[in-house]
């Protein structure tokens, strides 16, 4: 009988095969939507409860490894079971759960890739992500990393007969390649010339200096790539959008995450002491990306590409407290890095629930009405009761509204920033608060953006006739979605629950643990570094709002005579009222609009007084394109022009240049 | 403990209690300082108890949504009418939530209102929650910014232990309140709907925000809606009294205390309201553009008292 971390590791191997197994088996029947969806992907949500129970197992044990018998010759592939990777395993059990329980009622037949290619795509999605969280060595690691990008790249481009799809998906690619050439440079300067790409080598001899700070910035800018971190972000609101609503959903709620795991496992576990810069540096990125990504979530007009800005928006709140945990530990101060690392990574784990319950939720919207533009939607909360319910706990929990789970990260990470005074250097100190002013900037206009996501969507009158024939979605979807709302409760009502699981990631990482501090008032509470400097209880501040709402209702029930009447609006006495007259998405979006404008690439088409037909257009773009991208893409281009000179097509041609090079070769050799 | 709950509790009443008074005591300087009567001090009490009693009307489409939002608005004021130390630090409730939490619950009252606004899918409706939204994004960060300098002076978010610290140390000069009180006006006026920001007496739609929410409720939803605004009034008034002049709130659960707790509390708010009155007759309502510019300056005054704090005192 397997025990502690080998039985973790069986089962995250165990979890692995079955994924790849149902993923083969949808091969046996590709076009039975039945077998496929109804069977396999059910089965496939198995493999999820085996990640999460082997993360769950592993977590408060000694890291536990193993040598597969796969891979090259005399490169056998290594496994490794640790805190940290534990950690994400639950992430990425719990939310795939969800996900494909709602796959299961999800996929239809009819358009793009056949059911059982995209059963199979998932599936090898889904195992090749667990084994980026238990690689033990560069080479396990890249393998595995590439079959994500890969796999993924196929799901985003399932719907591949549509010229935007396939161009959204060949952008993500190479952003993806981009980034991989970098975090594979990186390995190569951690292995510091031994030439032993395990991780545990790299552990034992971390570069030094100049070479670490090599490394960092590598790291740094290939996982950022792919968590899309400014500038890098780009690809994340064309792909997400391109790819069917559970795929987004797997992609922002997961797949990002393991671009956060590479990063902390490069930066605090096989890069030793860190530099104070590399904080600064991550956190000052990670505050730039969340004010952009919030700042053009508020301005878009379709649905998941809001949600793709928002999931940009949440990877800079975590790069942020990723930031600050560093700084603190290049300090040695371990107890405030512990408090901004489990902010960190509460708010990964918090992201992967929200976002994917709302991709999952603008999956239900899309196959209800067909229409991802909000400002043909409306008023779905009658005709989609449930998904508009389960919408509203993930647009509240994303506010970072109390009592729920979205607050508590966003308590922890402030929490941190307040402690940033006793950092010994006096010009952080003066910076960081403003630091924390553009962190509270972000959450507040996340608010902004979730009342406009949710308002525009489901409340108010339905801005097209043929939303009346809406209908909510059925009962595999809702279980999906129920499944991760009930995460957002739980994770929202008992945080020193969670705290005290993922402590013995800050005792992996940092030789420190915050679990004795955050439950030094008890376990209703929640306390960040001392009980008498803040401390926090969602349960108290839940039931006595709830006791307050009964109370109030009860009294106003039984003391008045409550009869209700049910009329016209009021408006102000106007009785034409039509959908015409609500807010669009552009509307909503418009006072950000105009308050930061030199943010926006702004270009408006306005028509004159004598144009028959009138036609107004207003965008706004990423300056990123204009300024970075675009001309990157001139140049590639012109560089392929100079080297296409020696391309005339004619084999004589190659053979001269052939003959050439032996020639060259041989005058150097001899 | 039994003597510290029924305090809390009778402070929550209290409060509850009070807070339509304060609005019609404003309401009356108000007329006062126009040269007019006024209605009395009670009549926010009289408006009340003829919206309770009436009955009420929903428009078709109004979803649960819509019906919820008064009673979970209500709530959320109540809940912080309990969380902040009006009469004494210290109570049990204190530490279920800091300031932090305390921005978070006029958050989440704040939501439900914008989209209990939108549920019906009216022109001002939609309009209204906008520009609530808009305020609200800038006026939130700035909240919490005016609220870190008291954070970092007490090295605590907890308000209670806030107040502990700035009342019954030895007096400080702390210059970086200074910046912070002024944003927190700024937030004040700008959160409750007063002039400059928003008027409470307009009943002209294009100007107004905080009324365009409300526009759909009647009856005892917009009892509960109009009591939960005078709540807010209440719970920000005596958040500032809190933080920037603490004195007079008792330390130690005793009856003489808390007696001249209460009357440190009522004389306090009087001069509040009628400083609130006269600063509103005073100034003119800004255009709904302007609003940003103005909360931009309550935020960039708190981070500079948050600045001030960490470069003067900061190495202490």
């Amino acid at each position: 009988m397997l025990e502690g971390p080998q039985l973790a590791i069986a089962l995250a191997l165990a979890g692995s095969l079955h994924w790849l197994a149902v993923g083969l088996a949808g091969l046996a029947a590709p076009q039975s939507l039945f077998w496929v969806a109804r069977i396999l992907f059910p089965l496939g949500a198995l493999g999820g409860l085996a990640m999460a129970a082997a993360g769950m197992v592993a977590l408060p044990l000694e890291p536990g490894t193993a040598i597969l018998p796969l891979g090259l010759p005399d490169l056998p592939f290594h496994v490794r079971v640790d805190a940290l990777s534990a950690f994400f395993l639950v992430l990425l059990g719990i939310a795939s759960v969800g996900v494909s329980i709602f796959s299961a009622g999800y996929f239809r037949a009819g358009h793009g890739t056949a059911p059982g290619l995209l059963c199979i795509q998932y599936h090898v999605f889904l195992a090749s992500m667990a084994l980026v969280l238990v690689a033990d060595d560069a080479y396990l690691f890249m393998v595995a990393w590439e079959t994500m990008a890969l796999s993924s790249y196929f799901l985003v481009t399932s719907n591949h007969r549509i010229p935007e799809i396939r161009r959204a998906g060949f952008l993500y690619l190479l952003i993806a390649h981009v980034g991989a050439v970098a975090i594979l440079l990186s390995y190569g300067v951690l292995q510091a010339g031994q030439g032993d790409y395990v991780f545990g080598s790299m552990r034992a001899h971390p570069p030094e200096g100049g070479w670490a700070a090599t490394a960092f910035v590598l790291a740094l800018f290939g996982f950022g790539a792919k968590a899309g971190l400014l500038p890098l972000h780009v690809w994340l609101p064309e792909a997400h959008p391109a790819a069917p609503s559970p795929v987004s959903a797997l992609m922002s709620g997961v797949m990002l995450k393991t671009a956060i795991y590479g990063l902390l496992r490069v930066t605090f576990d096989l890069l030793g002491a860190p530099q104070w810069w590399w904080g600064v540096l991550t956190l000052v990125l990670g505050l730039l990306t969340a004010v952009f990504g919030v700042m053009f979530a508020a301005v878009q007009t379709d649905m998941k590409r809001l949600l793709a800005y928002s999931s940009i928006e949440n990877i800079g709140v975590v790069l942020i407290a990723i930031g600050l945990a560093i700084t603190f530990r290049a300090y040695a101060m371990p107890l405030l890095a512990a408090l901004a690392l489990t902010a960190a990574l509460y708010h990964c784990i918090n992201h992967a629930l929200f976002k994917s319950l709302l991709f999952l939720a603008t999956g239900s919207v899309l196959h209800s009405t067909r229409e991802r533009n909000l400002g043909k939607l409306g008023g779905l909360i009658h005709s989609m009761p449930s998904v508009a319910f389960f919408a509203l706990i993930g647009a509240l929990a994303i506010a970072g509204i109390p009592p729920l789970n979205g607050f508590v990260s966003e308590w922890l990470l402030l929490q941190a920033f307040l402690a940033t005074p006793s950092l010994p250097n006096s010009y952080l100190n003066m910076l960081i608060p403003l630091g924390a002013a553009a962190l509270t900037l972000a959450a507040g206009l996340a608010g902004y953006v979730m009342v406009k996501f949710y308002g525009v969507i489901f409340l108010g009158q339905p801005r097209e006739p043929a939303l009346a024939r809406a209908h909510d979605a059925g009962w595999l979807e809702r279980l999906g979605m129920a499944w991760l709302v009930a995460g957002c409760v739980a994770l929202g009502l008992l945080p020193l629950k969670v705290v005290t699981i993922l402590d013995p990631v800050n005792n992996l990482l940092l030789a420190q643990t915050l679990g004795e501090t955050a439950a030094r008032s008890g376990w209703l509470f929640i306390t960040g570094l001392a009980p008498e400097r803040a401390s926090y209880s969602p349960l108290i501040v839940f039931c006595g709002m709830l006791a307050v709402v009964a109370a109030t209702f009860l009294v106003v029930r039984f003391r008045y005579d409550c009869r209700l009447r049910r009329g016209d609006p009021w408006d102000c006495g106007y009785p034409g009222l039509t959908p015409r007259m609500q807010d669009t998405a552009e509307g909503f979006g418009q006072p950000i609009k105009q308050i930061f404008e030199p943010m926006f690439r702004i270009e408006r088409q306005l028509p004159t007084p004598f144009d028959e037909r009138p036609v107004y257009r207003a965008t706004a773009d990423d300056h990123f394109w204009y300024w970075a991208y675009l001309p990157i893409a001139r140049l590639t281009e012109r560089v392929s022009r100079w080297i296409g000179v020696l391309q005339h097509g004619r084999i004589s041609l190659y053979l001269l240049y052939s003959l050439a090079t032996l020639v060259v070769l041989l005058l150097v050799v001899s | 403990m039994s003597a510290a709950i029924g305090i809390q509790l009778a402070q929550a009443v209290l409060v509850v209690m009070l807070a339509p008074l304060f609005a019609g005591w404003v309401n009356q300087c108000r007329a006062w300082l126009q040269n007019r009567r006024g209605p009395g001090l009670l009549q926010p009490y009289r408006v009340l108890r003829k919206l309770f009693h009436k009955d009420a009307v929903l428009a078709h489409r109004a979803s649960f949504l819509f019906r919820a939002t008064p009673y979970i608005r209500f709530g959320c004021m109540v809940l912080a009418a309990y969380i902040i130390p009006t009469l004494a630090s210290g109570l049990p409730i204190s530490p279920a939530a800091d300031v932090i939490a305390l921005v978070g619950i006029f958050a989440l009252g704040r939501v439900f209102m914008a989209l209990a606004a939108m549920d019906i899918g009216t022109a001002f409706g939609t309009m209204g929650a906008r520009r609530e939204m808009l305020v609200a994004f800038l006026a939130e960060p700035a909240l919490l910014m005016v609220f870190f300098t008291p954070a970092l002076i007490s090295q605590s978010t907890s308000l209670s232990t806030i107040v502990h610290t700035l009342a019954y140390q030895p007096f400080v000069i702390h210059p970086g309140l200074a910046f912070a009180a002024i944003a927190f006006l700024m937030v004040l006026l700008a959160e409750n709907a007063r002039i400059p920001i928003d008027n409470p007496a307009t009943h002209l739609e294009l100007t107004m925000i905080h009324e365009a929410l409300m526009l759909e409720y009647s009856a005892r939803h917009l009892a509960l809606m109009d009591w939960a605004s005078n709540l807010k009034l209440l719970a920000y008034t005596t958040i500032g009294l809190a933080l920037f002049v603490p004195w007079g709130i008792a330390k130690a659960l005793d009856g003489s205390a808390l007696w001249v707790a209460l009357l440190c509390l009522l004389a306090k708010l009087a001069v509040a309201g009628a400083a609130l009155a006269l600063l509103e007759t005073l100034s003119a309502k800004l255009r709904i553009f302007r609003a940003p510019e103005f909360l931009a300056m309550a935020f960039l005054l708190a981070v500079l008292g948050l600045l001030t704090h960490v470069l003067l005192e900061g190495a202490a």
